[in-house]
């Protein structure tokens, strides 16, 4: 890697460059995190006019609650369930695409398609197609002779959130696997299968090891978003519902401070998550530091 | 945003009508749709109708956000002159003392004429505090009522012009209905929580909880879980495993209309004010009747209450402003407003002389069904048990019930467990709110 040094003349110069960048970060950023973080040590009322210091109130009773608990359980379940499925088929539409010599080009492009569909959208699409009453896919289940009610069964809630949050998911992890694809050797395959290896063989030995840095990346990726940004496909499909069996944490947060105005214990919760994905960022960038090699 | 919104508006005023010194009134509100039309209509009507204030509708998204804006307005001293609120959220309202600008005090204040006994006491007496003075000005009231499809009564072999008046003809005459085939489910309900809890206690005047349903103390306790109360869950919850009765989900019920609308239900529980939507969207002859109730509970039917919301004045705004205000409410309890919108959308008159000109005009004559909200409103006069209920973080409250009638659905809990589980839910809830 090259390194290039500019010398400013002018001492100022170079914090002048960077004022707007650091007056949006200062303002958008740090203010409101700090801000989050007063909040949860407080105990105000929700118009603001009596306030009181709490310590950690905020965050005891949260340990002790186990709606919370809960919370974080289905968060893990939520997780791990969107990333495997999101990831496991996007690595499958990716080594397809990687073995289709003509068209793959329109064969990417559709792929990334749902990629642009925004999140709510995607709720209320996936919600409709759903629907115990109007929906098309209850019908045909029925059919197979299975009740699909995610109004009342947490299972059925929990299928419905995941799909929707994988689906949109596939297509920017099927775009890294892709990339990852073209990155291995032809030449590494090409000898294994002249050695007598068979493609299930190749795929696991060679293809799937050279992946790993991808995946990795990916899963944490994968994992931030299911935290943060599948809250519109909840509050468009379930709502947290049925009894609380989709109410990630990110949810919570809002629930709680928005339609509850807990805003102490919506502040504790946020500045948890922050700690998450604090934890979850400073784990990306020491792998990515240490395993990915770009060649 | 709001300053900008507020700037722009003005300057459209001051080039429509020329005048220079109008006092301009904000208003936040949840109506959306053709509710949100009409709010509008009204709100112009009243500009037209005088040329001292200008009053702004800004339309703020569903009830929560109205309230969370309004509420975050505040915080930040932007806050609007009048803010609507829905039901639950009178609890946290009404504590809000430095924050709210109480309706009684607001037309004292001012030199407002108003007259408190000209409302209905089953509408206000929700929004008054224990010395009877209105804290709020009610402008959507609805209480639930039931809707069913005369067509398939009359396939299934029932009389289509007698609805049930008891859950046991609900359970009779749904079974008839499924049994027949007529339709695949009998009956249907939006709002569990407020339907078949809240309102089903107080039509068979039951207390919802202690110190008058929490209006005389915020340290109260919930007492949802008595007998009665039991007993109808489980009946519910039996009839669903039946196939009488559909779950709608949660909160309003969403799924509830479609089914009823698609005739898959026969019968239907939700809001009067429901009542412009079902006949939208029906294309088979639509019956109504009041709430069931137990035959064998004394003091049953006793009355429903309501829900809905009302407009909160908010304080930080200059006294010419709440002149305004004052102004601007008594145009819109005067009864050819209210009487216009009682008609148009199903909501409630709010004063007896608005329901009067209902009749004057044969509105009731012409459009059945319209007046059986009001019949059942003041069926009695409301005991302790029926007049509403104040409880602290009644919004979470509501989730509660919802959560723990779907455990019920589930079958996760017995209904005795699960209205226990509400109890001690939410009383938790209560009493962090009166710390």
């Amino acid at each position: 890697m090259q390194t290039k040094r500019t010398i400013f003349r002018n001492r100022w110069l170079p914090y002048l460059l960077l004022a707007p960048q650091l007056a949006v970060t200062v303002i958008f950023f740090l203010w409101p995190a700090a801000q989050a973080v007063r909040q949860s040590f407080l105990r105000e009322d929700a118009f603001g006019l009596s306030s009181e210091f709490v310590a950690l109130e905020n965050y005891t009773r949260l340990f002790d609650d186990p709606a919370y608990l809960n919370s974080f359980q289905v968060t893990v379940v939520f997780s791990i369930s969107v990333a495997a499925l999101s990831m496991g088929l996007a690595l499958l539409l990716a080594v397809a695409v990687d073995r289709v010599i003509r068209a793959n080009r329109v064969y990417t492009t559709l792929m990334v398609w749902p990629y642009a569909v925004a999140p709510a959208v995607a709720g209320v699409l996936w919600w409709f197609m759903f629907n115990p009453t109007i929906g098309i896919l209850p019908y045909m289940l029925e059919g197979l002779g299975y009740d699909w009610n995610h109004r009342l069964s947490s299972t059925d809630a929990m299928i419905l959130v995941v799909i929707a949050s994988a689906w949109k998911q596939i297509s920017y992890n099927f775009l890294f696997f892709v990339a990852g694809l073209m990155a291995i050797p032809a030449s590494l395959r090409e000898a294994a299968a002249i050695d007598g290896a068979g493609p299930v063989k190749r795929f696991f030995t060679i293809t799937l090891p050279l992946l790993s840095p991808t995946t990795f990346f990916l899963l944490v990726v994968n994992v931030t978003y299911t935290m943060f940004e599948t809250f519109a496909v909840i509050d468009a499909s379930t709502e947290g519902g049925p009894n609380q069996s989709t109410n990630i944490l990110v949810y919570k947060v809002y629930r709680d401070g928005f339609v509850g105005l807990d805003l102490g214990s919506s502040a504790a919760q946020s500045v948890i998550l922050m700690l998450i994905v604090m934890a979850l960022t400073f784990i990306q960038f020491r792998f990515i530091e240490r395993r990915v090699q770009y060649t | 945003m709001y300053r900008r919104l507020t700037a722009a508006a003005s300057v459209a005023t001051l080039t429509a009508t020329g005048a220079v010194a109008q006092t301009e009134v904000t208003w936040w509100h949840a109506m959306g749709g053709e509710l949100g039309e009409k709010l509008e209509e009204i709100v112009a009507g009243y500009n037209e109708s005088q040329d001292e204030f200008t009053v702004t509708p800004v339309y703020k998204g569903t009830y929560t956000e109205t309230m969370t804006a309004a509420i975050a307005a505040f915080r930040a001293n932007e806050q609007p002159d009048i803010v609507q609120v829905f039901e639950v959220g009178t609890g946290t309202m009404i504590d809000a003392e430095g924050a709210i600008y109480p309706v009684y005090q607001l037309m004292e204040e001012t030199g407002e004429a108003f007259d408190p006994d000209a409302f209905l006491s089953a509408v206000v007496g929700y929004y008054t505090d224990t010395d009877g003075n209105m804290l709020s000005m009610p402008f959507n009231s609805s209480t639930p009522i039931l809707y069913y499809n005369k067509e398939v009564f009359e396939a299934a072999g029932l009389d289509p012009e007698t609805p049930p008046e008891t859950w046991s003809d609900v359970e009779d005459m749904s079974r008839t209905i499924v049994e027949s085939g007529a339709a695949p489910c009998g009956i249907t309900s939006g709002w569990i929580s407020w339907v078949q809890l809240e309102n089903f206690s107080a039509w068979h005047n039951l207390p919802i909880g202690t110190n008058e349903n929490g209006f005389g103390a915020v340290d109260s306790e919930l007492t949802l879980n008595g007998e009665t109360q039991v007993r109808h869950w489980e009946n519910l919850a039996n009839w669903q495993e039946e196939g009488l009765f559909r779950y709608g989900g949660p909160g309003g019920g969403d799924d509830a209309p479609p089914a009823f609308y698609a005739a898959e239900c026969a019968m239907y529980m939700n809001s009067s004010a429901s009542r412009a939507g079902v006949m939208a969207n029906s294309d088979f002859e639509v019956g109504f009747g009041m709430m069931p109730y137990y035959a064998d509970v004394d003091g049953a039917p006793q009355n429903s209450i309501i829900g809905g919301a009302t407009l909160w004045v908010l304080r930080g705004g200059e006294d010419e402003e709440y002149a305004g205000v004052a102004d601007f409410f008594s145009y819109l309890s005067s009864p050819e407003v209210q009487a216009d919108w009682h008609q148009f959308s199903g909501y409630l008159p709010i004063t007896q002389a608005a329901y009067e000109l209902g009749q004057e005009q044969g509105y009731y004559a012409e459009n059945p069904g319209s007046e059986i909200a009001i019949e059942q409103i003041t069926l009695n006069e409301p005991t302790e048990n029926s007049k509403g209920l104040r409880f602290g973080n009644y919004v979470q409250i509501r989730d509660v019930i919802d959560e723990e009638f779907q455990a019920l659905l589930a079958g996760d809990k017995t209904a005795q467990e699960a209205l226990d589980a509400v109890v001690e839910r939410g009383n938790a809830m209560v009493a962090d709110f009166a710390r």
